[in-house]
């Protein structure tokens, strides 16, 4: 058994909620269903709210730059928001780097920031 | 050490005892009053660990203890399997080498969260890591 990720769409951009701690099961269905979503068309923005974790491992810390970085390849931008200040400062002391996202502070912050990156293309090193 | 007290047991079997795990840790790093910084450690560590047991030994066995010297208190946290171990101890502790789908940050990464951080491994017997988080908190 494993719990799903709920993918809200609100206009062009796909909104992912973490609703609780996840298995690596339900995170490795959430990355393809995510991708797929965004294959199935018009889909501009991912936003990844991860206000409720208080754990970024390794592996969900590759996972979710693994999103961004196939989001970004299919011209979608993609920022995280909600880090809280302990995961932060794990997740700088693991020397993690959530390579290809961009970070805002909260969900308002961060509709805000994708919709500045949809503004500029190919800024994104993939 | 002057006092030590097994806490909780955890059996590794499948990708749902990973959560297990991480909700046990959380429960007593907070019972345990450990700062938000030391809880979210130590919840990432045991879930580095736990999920290397899944990735290369299938299952195992997680030891949470209390323990107590005449200066400090402290959690021990013992992850044992009887899996592969590993053949080159160093290099699996060097930052950035993985064979598998993490970052190269798991064994690296737990030693650099912990205070101590010890492994026994041999090929084709398993693998034991040691990892201790001493506490500040006077109410243990």
């Amino acid at each position: 058994m494993s719990q799903k990720i709920p993918i809200i769409k609100i206009k062009e951009d796909l909104i992912v909620s973490f609703l609780s701690d996840i298995d690596d099961i339900a995170a490795l269905k959430l990355q393809s269903g995510l991708l797929q979503r965004i294959h199935e068309g018009k889909i501009t923005g991912v936003l990844i709210d991860l206000t409720v974790l208080d754990m970024v491992d390794s592996f969900l810390g590759r996972l979710i730059s693994n999103i961004a970085r196939s989001s970004a390849i299919m011209d979608v931008k993609t920022v995280v928001v909600g880090i809280q200040p302990a995961v932060a400062i794990t997740l700088v002391e693991l020397g993690l780097k959530l390579e290809g996202t961009s970070l805002a502070l909260n969900v308002e912050d961060g509709i805000a920031l994708l919709n500045e990156l949809k503004k500029s293309k190919y800024d994104f090193e993939i | 050490m002057r006092r030590q007290k097994i806490l909780q047991n955890i059996q590794i079997e499948n990708n749902m005892d990973l959560v297990k795990a991480r909700q046990s840790i959380r429960t007593i790093a907070l019972d345990l009053n450990y700062g938000i910084v030391d809880q979210t450690k130590l919840i990432t560590a045991v879930s580095e660990l736990t999920r290397n047991v899944l990735l290369y030994a299938g299952k195992g066995e997680i030891i949470i203890e209390l323990i107590e010297t005449s200066t400090k208190k402290g959690l021990r946290i013992t992850v044992t399997d009887k899996g592969p171990g590993i053949p080159d101890v160093d290099l699996a502790i060097t930052e950035g080498f993985s064979t598998s789908k993490g970052l190269g940050k798991g064994l690296s990464g737990t030693k650099k969260l912990m205070d101590d951080f010890s492994i026994q491994t041999e090929v084709g017997k398993g693998t034991e890591v040691v990892i201790i988080k001493w506490t500040d908190s006077d109410k243990l």
